[in-house]
């Protein structure tokens, strides 16, 4: 994790945890937790983008060419999106 | 100073709360505390006090609305009792984790089963563990003040946590009492208006109760229970000035005619003030015998506790309630592994009583004080014994 910033200490924890900084969850990668990734068929996909709307991270963009791909600094690799697409253009392919 | 008046204390308690001009409110009624909100929604009503009333349809509403009002940056009140108690356990202990200056008014009351709407320390008992400060009042006097000093306490930027200040169900909550109420530009000179550290606004964006991966939770758990160890600091400092202004003393132990005392009672919430008629009989009697009344249960005053058995041969602790296949009832637990260090300990006699709305009387003490003062100073049997027990 790149952008890791723990408290060094418990007496750097801010009270309540509270987190000062709009929107910093994104520094947190969750893509790391990954073992899956999904593989899109541009072939078979017909841009419905089913895939878009149900992803719960968010993380699947619609490139400029209408077709879609996921931000795999924070897929974690569930899987919705691939049990989702009913054309079946999307397959789980392990890491590594 | 002040204005005396007779009272049922659950609407003192309610008066003292208005005194505090809270923002909001959110509560859900339960026996015995139920007079309390109730009081609370007819003063918001009658235009007394400029506060949000939000009626709930549950304690978990209860102290969730609290919450997000304290996170928005509103002086918040409520009350509660037993089951409702247990209702708004899930939010009890975030209230604490995300150091919400939340006051609760506790009238304590009997865990069902059986179904028991009287008064003992079980519902209390049952979230001791959940970062709140407590405190015990032992009449309505010190409820009026408990909850008046609680606001500034929970507020303060050394502290920032929930408080729960516990009154006896029916004992306390329903008896009516002559107290002193101060009036409102006191509470006003003693109460300054609540400064969150953060609160939720769009110009200052922040967030609240977030996740905490293992990577963190260690560390935020070790943080608050530094914040709630030092709150005592705060607590003694906001005393200290609650005599200047006001003339009562409060300590986290208060002695009772301790001087010379060979044993000593040791008792929470209001069986303090009939211990004391019991204490008044035998030292005219000529025993040594002297009463301990612990008003600070959270932080639990180790240092105060220490120095107020010195000298004591035989300590009897009053538990009104039980932990079930434990070593004995919770306060006295927590008192036998507060003096384990002290190799002047005294010998530790455990009654665990008045459970469920069981009458406790002066005669019970005296006969409690009589057995261990009189037995031979060999400890019981048992690490506990109930009294007043049929078959016992």
């Amino acid at each position: 994790m790149a952008n890791k910033r723990w408290p060094e200490n418990w007496q750097d924890v801010t009270p309540g945890c509270i987190v000062s900084e709009p929107g910093s969850a994104s520094q947190y990668h969750t893509g790391d937790w990954r073992a899956q990734r999904p593989i899109w068929d541009n072939t078979k996909c017909i841009k419905c983008g089913v895939c878009y709307i149900f992803c719960p991270e968010g993380c699947i963009i619609e490139k400029e060419d209408g077709f879609f791909e996921a931000d795999l600094d924070y897929c974690k690799g569930c899987g919705i999106c691939a049990h989702e697409c009913w054309p079946l253009a999307i397959k789980m392919v392990e890491e590594g | 100073m002040g204005k005396r008046k007779g009272m049922e204390i659950a609407l003192a308690a309610a008066e003292a709360a208005a005194l505090c001009r809270p923002d909001v409110i959110a509560a859900y009624p339960i026996t015995p505390n139920t007079h309390i909100p109730e009081h609370l929604s007819d003063i918001v009503a009658e235009g007394r006090l400029d506060a949000e009333f939000i009626c709930v349809e549950s304690e978990h509403s209860a102290l969730s609305a609290c919450m997000g009002a304290s996170g928005a940056g509103a002086r918040v009140f409520t009350a509660t009792s037993s089951q409702g108690l247990l209702y708004m356990a899930e939010i009890m202990a975030i209230a604490s984790s995300m150091r919400l200056p939340v006051v609760m008014a506790l009238g304590n009351r009997a865990l069902s089963g059986p179904l028991n709407i009287w008064n003992d320390h079980s519902d209390i008992m049952s979230q001791r563990d959940t970062g709140w400060i407590s405190l015990f009042a032992s009449h309505g006097q010190e409820v009026i003040d408990m909850v008046i000093q609680s606001f500034r306490i929970a507020e303060d930027r050394d502290v920032m946590l929930p408080i729960n200040i516990n009154l006896d169900g029916f004992q306390l909550t329903h008896v009516v009492e002559v107290m002193d109420f101060p009036l409102q530009e006191e509470v006003d000179a003693f109460l300054p208006v609540y400064k969150p550290y953060a609160s939720l606004h769009p110009d200052h964006p922040c967030s609240m109760g977030t996740l905490g991966l293992p990577e963190i939770f260690a560390e935020a758990t070790r943080a608050r229970e530094a914040a709630v160890v030092n709150s005592r600091k705060t607590i003694l400092k906001v005393w200290d000035e609650w005599e200047k202004r006001f003339g009562r003393r409060y300590e986290p132990i208060e002695s009772y005619k301790m001087k010379g005392a060979e044993v000593a009672v040791l008792t929470m919430g209001s069986m303090g003030e009939t211990a004391e008629v019991a204490i008044d009989a035998l030292r005219e009697k000529g025993v040594p015998v002297g009463l301990l009344k612990l008003k600070l249960w959270r932080p639990f005053p180790y240092e105060d506790l220490q120095k107020a058995v010195k000298g004591v041969k035989s300590l009897i602790v009053m538990d009104r309630a039980v932990s079930f296949g434990g070593p004995g009832g919770p306060v006295a637990s927590e008192i036998r592994s507060a003096l384990y260090d002290d190799p002047n300990r005294p010998d530790l006699t455990n009654y665990i009583f008045g459970l469920g709305g069981r009458d406790v009387t002066v005669e019970d003490f005296i006969t409690m004080i009589d057995k261990v003062r009189l037995a031979d100073k060999k400890r019981p049997k048992e690490h506990y014994e109930f009294y007043g027990v049929r078959g016992e």
